[in-house]
């Protein structure tokens, strides 16, 4: 395998688990996050400062899963105390946040990012492997909780959070339990980045790349987990595979996203079952 | 303590209007309570503070001899409280069976960590499989919820609010929109919900119904409590008579 697709491969399964944990938030539970970039940040900045500390990966890990899930559930109790659309804007709020106090602080590298973080030992196909492994892992715990009564309750609070509280569902702590799990998985994936790159800076994990990370949501199907983790290796690879596409990324991912929404809201995953259902009845 | 339900001198204001004004009344397992009023009475308003959806100024609301007047509604419902809307607020996006079957998971989803850790709900499908059957919804189970009429509707909700296996089941309107025919026969499924011992508490502006089938009848006016006892009683009662003729309407329009 070239470096090229090593380098390819890893960062489609980086993008896979932060699109599956968004997708937990706002496609299982309802919660609108524009600001996934800020909780994959704290992971990736944790992870490479219990990497100066201690060279233990496992560490670094645990770090980078306890900053992102820290964060995230702060931003849950913000959930809490607004309706849906005010949390979207909170969330873009506390990415321009988390970028802005980075930026500023030298003991995070502030502008010029961390450079030199001690590499894992496993190797660039190592480290690929890791990030698959973890992919799959939370492509499996995503499919669990889908199908478990915390997916259903998700569901109902997502649909109409009175309603599920009247039939005895808590709906605050199952928006916290959503954002606790979506960010937590977000820090793992900022571990995992640190790993990749062993150099982080803070434009990584701006507001346009938490915009990258919705579409990919809507773009697959806000709810469907195998449509999310199409969309989320499809678009990584467009890009690379279409030079235009990179050229004009934002463009093209924006006009994908109005197109989705306006013509098939249900996205991919949407599209392929009214496909199934069609071939069916014929 | 053999009061279900009981409110201990409750009252709540919004802005310039005491909706509530200090109601205390005690409702005993197994009764079939009506709680009527004219427009604006504040019959709506002490549904939503004994559920929970709003706090009172002052007074305690105690459920099955807890005192719940700080906890939310999801913890009330946990104790043994079940409501139906007014307004009909079904899961539209879920098939009529799953909406019964996540009440009938209320074991499991009233704890996080217990829903994460259970899958199967082959036990919850069969239970809301037999309460939609006994509400009269058998054979809609694989609909969407958003597809059916509003007379359905009424009966998802009720058959939601029985799938949580309460004691105590506030209804808020249930007949409500409904025509004559459906309407009877939702009185009917009232009736056999509290033959099955389970207390109810009935909010509804069809009087002949509300006279036909509740034991107990609670008047409420401009949010006091001005009639409490048996039906035939109450409604002889000339105080009550005024409020619901119109008596006080005069009243008000001469002063």
């Amino acid at each position: 395998m070239s470096a090229y697709t090593i380098s390819i491969v890893s960062i489609i399964g980086i993008n896979v688990i932060l699109a599956v944990s968004l997708n937990m938030i706002s496609g299982f539970c309802g919660q609108i996050s524009l600001g996934h970039g800020a909780f994959f940040g704290a992971g990736a900045y944790a992870a490479a400062l219990a990497m100066f500390a201690t060279a233990n990966v496992p560490l670094a890990v645990v770090a980078g899963v306890i900053a992102g899930s820290l964060l995230g559930i702060i931003v849950g109790f913000a959930s809490l105390r607004v309706r849906s659309d005010f949390l979207a804007v909170t969330t873009i709020g506390i990415n321009f946040l988390f970028v802005g106090f980075v930026r500023k602080q030298s003991w995070l590298g502030g502008e010029m990012g961390i450079s030199g973080i001690p590499p894992t030992g496993l190797g660039a196909a190592g480290n690929m492997v890791m990030i698959l492994l973890m992919a799959c892992a939370t492509v499996a715990l995503s499919l669990y909780v889908s199908r478990s009564w915390m997916g259903f309750a998700f569901r109902a609070v997502g649909e109409d959070e009175q309603a599920a509280t009247t039939l005895g569902i808590g709906a605050g702590a199952y928006k916290l339990a959503a954002f606790g799990i979506g960010t937590a998985l977000a820090g793992l994936a900022g571990a995992l980045y640190t790993f990749f790159t062993q150099f982080i800076t803070v434009d990584a994990f701006d507001f346009i790349f938490s915009v990258m990370l919705m579409a990919m949501v809507v773009i697959g199907g806000i709810g469907s987990t195998w449509g999310v983790v199409t969309a989320a290796v499809g678009l990584t690879l467009l890009p690379e595979a279409i030079r235009f596409v990179n050229d004009y990324r934002l463009l093209v991912f924006g006009g994908m996203l109005v197109l989705v929404i306006r013509l098939a809201p249900g996205g991919l995953a949407g599209l392929t079952r009214n496909l199934f259902d069609r071939v069916r009845q014929a | 303590m053999s009061a279900v339900l009981q409110l201990d001198d409750v009252a709540i204001r919004f802005g310039g209007v005491q909706a509530v004004g200090g109601v205390s009344c005690a409702v005993e397992a197994g009764d079939f309570v009506g709680l009527i009023g004219p427009n604006g009475a504040g019959k709506t308003t002490l549904i939503r503070i004994i559920a929970g959806l709003l706090r009172p100024d002052r007074g305690k609301v105690i459920l099955g001899g807890i005192d719940v007047t700080g906890d939310p509604t999801s913890a009330r419902v946990r104790c043994g409280l079940a409501l139906t809307h007014q307004i009909v607020r079904p899961f539209r996006e879920m098939t009529v069976l799953d909406n019964v079957v996540l009440a009938a998971g209320i074991g499991y989803t009233s704890e996080p960590l217990r829903a994460l850790l259970h899958v199967s709900r082959r036990r919850e499908s069969e239970r809301a499989a037999a309460i939609l059957a006994s509400v009269g919804l058998a054979g809609t189970e694989r609909k969407l919820a958003g597809a059916l009429p509003l007379g359905q509707l009424k009966r998802l909700e009720l058959a939601r609010a029985l799938a949580v296996s309460p004691k105590v089941v506030l209804l808020d309107e249930p007949l409500a929109g409904l025509n004559h025919t459906e309407a009877s026969k939702q009185v009917e499924t009232i009736s056999e919900v509290h033959q099955r011992g389970i207390t109810v508490v009935l909010v509804e502006h069809n009087l002949e119904e509300v006279m036909r089938i509740c034991r107990r009848l609670i008047v409420l006016n401009n949010g006091i409590v001005i009639g409490d006892g048996e039906p035939r009683e109450v409604m002889a009662d000339p105080v009550v008579h005024d409020a619901y003729v119109g008596g006080g309407m005069v009243t008000h329009a001469e002063a």
